[in-house]
């Protein structure tokens, strides 16, 4: 029997849904799975069918941030909500906007915030609903997570979280696990120009990824590539700090990186990066072809 | 056992500093420390192998010596100007108590590069040291106190300073007693890296 999920859009730029759309394996899905309404997909009902009357739901999926007067086919997005979770077994936030309020906890609508954080503030009006929420952040999410969290849920499995209940399996790790620029992390080695193999962009290039919770590095986009791997900066956006500015500077103190890697203390850090300065590796100081 | 090592190595290093600072580094030679400590020059070399061994762990110790003392400092919850004060003033007791360990910095570690080009590379074995000053501008720069700006910019400017007033008080060239320019040094270092 198929799994009934609701994609619900709140404050959303639909990054998303669009996200979602380069799942490369859409039709194994929709075979285990019913959309009772999505944005583009073909749906069971249409929006208004689902805001008028509670239809039969397993799982809701909550897109985009939510506000006091945002409203969805004339229905307050939050009654919306409220309807649903009485009914669903889990929720999910999907990406940053619905975890934590991304970009649109600055939007005009009053309070804009995530469903149950705002940055890293709890909130407490569904505080009712956290046993039963999972969240995806990222801007956007990497679809494999939630399809295999999907995918989780429908079996019952266990699913570990951190404390934005975000499912450890994905969010233990930082973007820094399995860049495969780690070589020049390692040696300082920040030569970098954007968009070539060699350098690490951590030291001068505004690079996150050792410091922000995520897979990217373990489950590539599009089955291919990531930022960091492609000659881009990690921007954070799994964050409940997404989003900063200046993203391709790395800000730093009288030299020394004001974001350190996670957990690693500002001596130990300074000490290692002393010893491996003073060392020149020719290897990496040139092109690898 | 590897307690009594470690100090007898202590007593090596402190009884080599104190002869590199009389005769020179050059002229000091491994049976000269030897004697100084009523040692055997076999026994010696269970401890330090070569002269050059023990030179780079001599600024080693050196720098782990200043790094715990600005590490106290840096951990003070005192303004950056009364930290800057206070790096001053330890700086130039060790110049007065121990002035074979600032010697050995100025006259040996930097002026040898040689000696220390395998094993010491860059800041390898001052990092405790380096590290202590580095996190003494990082914070100062969070605190809004400091102006951020390049790293040696302001490392030369602060350890050059102090560096210079220790070499020309060594060489009976300044006419007053270091104490007697802590205040002013104090106070044009911080007036000069302040924000």
């Amino acid at each position: 029997m198929k799994t009934k999920i609701l994609w619900l859009s709140g404050i959303s730029c639909y990054g998303n849904v669009h996200s979602f759309l380069t799942y490369p394996h859409i039709d194994i899905f929709l075979n285990d799975f019913e959309f009772i309404y999505h944005p583009i997909l073909d749906s069971t009902y249409t929006l208004l069918e689902i805001t008028q009357n509670t239809k039969e739901c397993d799982i809701l999926l909550l897109d985009g941030a939510v506000a006091d007067d945002f409203q969805r086919a004339d229905k307050n997005i939050k009654s919306i909500i409220h309807r649903y979770s009485k009914t669903v077994k889990k929720i999910i936030t999907v990406g940053t906007c619905a975890t934590f309020g991304g970009i649109f906890q600055y939007a005009s609508y009053k309070n804009p915030a995530g469903l149950h954080f705002l940055g890293e503030n709890l909130q407490d009006e569904f505080l009712h609903l956290r046993a039963k929420t999972i969240s995806i952040s990222g801007c956007p999410i990497q679809p494999e997570i939630l399809i295999n969290t999907l995918y989780s849920i429908k079996q019952h499995f266990d699913i570990p979280l951190d404390s934005y209940l975000r499912p450890k399996e994905y969010f233990a790790y930082t973007i820094h696990n399995g860049c495969v620029r780690n070589e020049y992390f390692e040696y300082k080695v920040d030569n970098h120009r954007f968009g070539e193999l060699e350098g690490c962009l951590y030291y001068d290039h505004g690079c996150q990824a050792p410091y922000t919770s995520g897979s990217c590095n373990k489950i590539l986009w599009n089955e291919v590539n990531s930022k960091t791997r492609s000659g881009s900066p990690c921007f954070g956006c799994t964050e409940s700090t997404f989003p900063k500015t200046n993203l391709f500077e790395t800000k730093k103190n009288m030299g020394v990186p004001q974001y350190l890697p996670l957990g690693v203390p500002k001596r130990a850090y300074l000490s290692i990066a002393g010893v491996t300065k003073a060392f020149k590796i020719d290897r990496l100081n040139k092109k690898m072809m | 056992m590897p307690q009594k090592r470690l100090t007898k190595k202590e007593q090596i290093m402190n009884a080599a500093l104190e002869l590199f600072a009389l005769k020179g580094f050059y002229t000091t030679t491994i049976p000269d420390i030897a004697n100084s400590l009523k040692m055997s020059v076999g026994n010696m070399y269970n401890y330090f192998k070569s002269k050059d061994i023990l030179a780079k762990e001599i600024i080693k110790y050196i720098s782990v010596y200043l790094g715990e003392k600005l590490k106290e400092i840096n951990e003070q919850d005192i303004s950056t100007k009364e930290k800057t004060k206070k790096i001053v003033i330890m700086y130039f007791d060790i110049a007065k108590s121990r002035p074979e360990m600032i010697d050995y910095f100025l006259r040996v570690y930097l002026s040898n590069r040689e000696v220390f080009k395998d094993g010491c590379e860059g800041m390898a074995c001052v990092s405790e040291f380096v590290t202590e000053i580095m996190i003494f501008f990082e914070e100062g720069v969070q605190k809004g106190e400091l102006k951020d700006q390049d790293f040696f910019s302001a490392f030369g400017l602060f350890m050059g300073y102090l560096g210079g007033m220790v070499f020309l008080n060594g060489e009976k060239i300044l006419p007053n007693k270091l104490d007697f320019y802590v205040e002013d040094i104090a106070d044009n270092i911080y007036n000069a890296l302040k924000k």
